[in-house]
This record gives C-alpha cells, structure tokens and sequence, in this order.
C-alpha cells in the first residue's frame, strides 16, 4: 500500500477549519475522495481551499490548526485503498 | 509638539511615514510583528518595537499591545498608516485616553463617516450631492418599496457596515428587490453584526473620482482629484491624478463640495471623498469618506509638490492649516501602478517569495514607495501590495509613455508581479484615451490577450 504525503503547494498559514467555531474539516482516519476539502491555506489575504488529489484513508495530519508553513512542507499523510 | 512616532503598520506605508517623520524631526519607531523584524521600515526606522505574532489579528490589529508597546517606548503620538487600525475609532480613542496624539481626526468623525448612512446624511446635510437612494436604512419591503419611486431601477443594497465592495447586491426589478432584501439583511447580521442595509440608483458606467482634502477643524482645502477607475474585485490596480474625465468647471465644483464636507464635520488631519462620476449624464455623487491617507496619495503630491503624510502630522498635533486654496495648484500628470505580488497569468494568485535581484527605474519624474530589497523574504500574512511605481509628467500622453519606460527599466527576479500587467495596460488605446469606467479593467481581463496591442509588439515596431 502507498502512502502518498499532502504538500502545501505554496507557503501560508494553514486551518483545518473553515472558521475557528466550525468542525475540523477532516478528522484523521477519516475517509476521503479526491476533490475534498482537507484544510485552508491562507496566502496574502486569500484563502485556498486545499482538495485531496487521491481517495483514500488520511491517516494523520503532520501539522497543527493555524501552523505556517513553507512550500513542500508535509501536511497529511494519506493511505491509498486498494 | 511632538518628539516620538510611533508607526503602526507594515510594508511600504510604513517606511513612508518613517520618511515623513525624520524629515520633521520626529523620532521614528516602527510597531511590528514578529514576522516583519526584517523589512526595511524597521531598518531605516530609528527604533522598532515588536508588538505580537504573525497574525495581524494578535499584533497589527491588537490594541491592548499597540498602546502598551507606545507607553514602553515612550511614544507620544501614533500614526496608523492606511489599512489595520486606520479607520478604527475605538483605537482612535485609546491612543488619546493613553496621553497621545493620534494621527488622524477624533474617533467622533471616524466613526460619522465611516458609517455609510451617517456619512451620506452628513453630506446631504452639508448640500453634497449624493447617490439617490433611500434616506435612512430601510426596515421591510414596503418601506423599500417606498423608496423605490426616487432610486428607480436597478438599484444597490448596501450593508450600512459594509466595505471594499462587501456587503453589495444588485437588484433589476420589484420580484428580485423582494427576494434580494431580506438576503442582504441576513448577510450583513452575520458579516458585519449589522443588518441595516440602504438602498441606491445603480449607476452602470460610473467612474471612481476621488478628492483629497486636508482640514484644520476651522479651514479645510482640497488637492484635486484622483481617477481611480482600474479596479479589479473592487480594488484599486492603477490609480491618476488629475482625471481626463472633468472639465474645469465639473473639477471646481467636485472639489468645493469636498471642501464644503469636510469643513462642515470640522475635520482635522488628511481624508479623502470618493465619489461616484457618471460619464453619460456628468453627474457626481458622494459615496463615503476614507480618514486616512491613502495607498494612492503620492499621484496628488506628484500634481500639487505637497507632503501630505507631513502635513498630516502637523495638523493632529493641532497647527493651522499652513496653506490658502489659492496656494495649492496642479501641475502636470501622475499615476500610481501598484505593484503587487500576484500572478496575472494565474488569476492574480498570491506569488510571495524571495527577492533574488531588483532594478528600480529611475530617471526624471520616477518615484518609488517600497520595502522590497535584495534578498528580502516577504512573509505570507499579509497583503500583496510590495511596491508603488509612481511616474509624473507634463501631461496625460507623456506620463503613460514614461510610465511604459519606466516599466521596462524595471527588473525584479524571485516572484511574479502584476508589473506586466501595467506595460500592457499603458499601451491599451482606450487606456490611452481615457475612456475608463469602474467595469473597464475586469471586462479587458476577460478579452483574450491577442486582441489586445502588446507591449512587445509595439516596441518591435519602433
């Protein structure tokens, strides 16, 4: 089984929820499709959503709510279902 | 009088006012977060204090610090820049119940003109024309209804709270106002904690002409006008000064109904009137005051040779107005490109970065306001605007002309800019001629880029 890694495509700060009273978009262990919102990046004012590119099991994030991060560093490490 | 600034804000507006204030005397103290300790502001500075975190919610918008860092650093005024604290009144208020000068009106007018109704009562009050609309928030659809009969066809809601083109929606007919209206409330209750909206004439080709004034609470006088009608998402992309749509007659009343407006709330400090023009009828109308300077004040220093950041601070501190209306005249053309860390070929997408090499233009009738340099890191928090090219000349076709040169003078290696942006735009014939409404910029966006006259082209033909 692979376990492709989620990259932040560029730097910024990074929210696993949309508002900070809202849910957690994704919890770990959670089952996701490609295309669904994993977290925010926000960069210069403007909020990005962040999709999954795989469908899978997203086994654990690697950074917390409101970290910053450069580009490329690791966000989410996921499990692809065979 | 005061000895010590203290500057609260960040990136090239920052570093302005460290320039206004050591050409007063002042000594200069940079607010910063922790993750500005590196800009050139906090460089040039004389001293720099750290106020919070990254995020401007924790530092560059965080009263509590700000007023605790300015009594720690012994500061005895506070100039907000534009943006963060700018047009806050409750921070306004702090800063002169802490013992300081706020540089900027009393919270009192920030508040009247920064709330849309209040502000536009304010001007029907001093006799400035203003949108027709409705005269108070309107309550349910019959109330709205009402109004109906003055604003006509189709119409704005507007958030009385709202701003920068938030809290807007268009309405063509009774059935959509009857649906919009009770949208619109909900929306500006949950954004802005307000849910009373107005109501206005939607004026389709409008131009965005503004008038700079400064005021001593007794006197005021005006700078003439900035066009401002490049906008993309409702912000300002390319900015000039004066407009190519006034005569000389529409220009002197524009101006006096500025004067008239800030003389009648007894302003102090610099503000700025943005108003509505409309093309097809000549119309002007006022929509809202901004008190504070502006992202796009140097195109009015470049016209009229005053230091309107030093003014500014001569007039908190409670100086007269030094200057008659007949001392204040324009000369020449100006325009402001902003320059901004965005990728034009990407959307405009946010291109933050590292600045690997830089070439500033220069020459006659160049000015530069930016915190970029060599080997300077902008952080992600922020806003994108990194530089302001500014170019003044004789008149409108040379300033576009040099305004092109010195865009291909012009080198910046490490991220993407809108600087490309601008070289195709000062070519474009309509920008060319003038004929610009606040739609322009979005609608040449959507053209196809072949349709348009390259700066590559044309400089291949010469």
């Amino acid at each position: 089984m692979t376990k492709p890694e989620i990259q932040a495509p560029f730097p910024g700060v990074f929210y696993r929820k949309s508002s900070p009273d809202a849910p957690v978009y994704v919890e770990e262990g959670q089952v996701v499709q490609v295309g669904d919102v994993i977290g925010l990046i926000e960069v210069m004012k403007q909020f990005v959503e962040l999709k999954a590119e795989v469908s899978g099991t997203l086994l654990h994030f690697s950074v917390d709510n409101e970290t910053v991060l450069e580009a490329g560093d690791v966000i989410a490490t996921m499990e692809m279902n065979e | 009088m005061i000895r010590r600034l203290l500057i609260v804000n960040r990136g090239e507006i920052a570093l302005r006012i460290v320039r206004a204030a050591q050409e007063s005397g002042l000594v200069s103290i940079i607010a910063h977060s922790e993750a500005d300790t590196d800009t050139l502001a906090v460089q040039r500075a004389d001293e720099a204090v750290c106020i919070g975190p990254a995020q401007a919610s924790k530092s560059y918008l965080n009263i509590p610090a700000i007023i605790e860092a300015a009594k720690a650093c012994q500061a005895d005024a506070v100039h907000p820049g534009y943006g963060f604290l700018s047009e806050s009144a409750d921070f306004a208020r702090a800063v002169k119940e802490a013992g300081m000068v706020f540089i900027g009106p009393d919270a009192e007018i920030i508040a009247r003109m920064g709330d849309k109704a209040m502000a536009r009562q304010t001007a029907i009050e001093a006799g400035v024309p203003v949108v027709p609309g409705s005269p108070h928030a309107v309550k349910g659809l019959d109330d709205a209804l009402a109004v109906v009969e003055s604003v006509g066809f189709p119409l704005l809601i507007k958030a009385a709270a709202g701003g920068g083109g938030r809290g807007i929606r268009i309405a063509e007919d009774r059935d959509a106002l009857g649906k919009q209206l009770p949208l619109a409330q909900a929306e500006a209750q949950a954004s802005f904690g307000d849910g009373r909206v107005y109501l206005e004439r939607f004026i389709s080709s409008a131009r965005h002409i503004e008038v700079q004034v400064l005021g001593d609470g007794k006197r005021a006088v005006h700078f003439f006008e900035r066009e401002c009608s490049l906008q993309r998402r409702r912000q300002k992309v390319f900015e000039e000064a004066p407009s190519s749509a006034l005569d000389s007659a529409t220009r002197k009343a524009l101006c006096e109904s500025a004067v008239a407006l800030t003389e009648h709330v007894g302003y102090v400090g610099a503000g700025t009137l943005e108003y509505l023009f409309d093309d097809t009828t000549g119309e002007f109308f006022f929509i809202e005051m901004n008190t504070r300077i502006q992202v796009e004040h140097p195109v009015t220093e470049m016209i009229t040779g005053v230091d309107l950041v030093r003014e500014m601070i001569r007039l908190a501190c409670g100086q007269a107005l030094r200057m008659t209306q007949s001392d204040i005249s324009l000369k020449g053309w100006a325009i402001e490109m902003r320059i901004n860390a965005e990728d034009p070929e990407r959307d405009f997408f946010p291109s933050p970065g590292t600045v690997k090499r830089l070439i500033w233009p220069a020459g006659p009738g160049i000015r530069i306001d930016s915190g970029l340099y060599e080997g300077y890191k902008m952080p992600p928090f922020y806003d994108s605007l990194v530089a302001k090219l500014i170019v003044w000349d004789e008149d409108r076709e040379c300033a576009l002309k040099r305004a092109g040169r010195a865009l291909d003078e012009f080198q910046l290696e490490g991220f993407s800019t809108t600087a490309s942006l601008h070289r195709r735009l000062v070519e474009d014939p309509q920008v060319k001629e003038g004929a610009i409404d606040t739609t322009f910029l979005e609608r040449w966006l959507a053209e196809p880029a072949s349709s348009h006259v390259h700066a590559k082209e044309v400089i291949d033909e010469q």
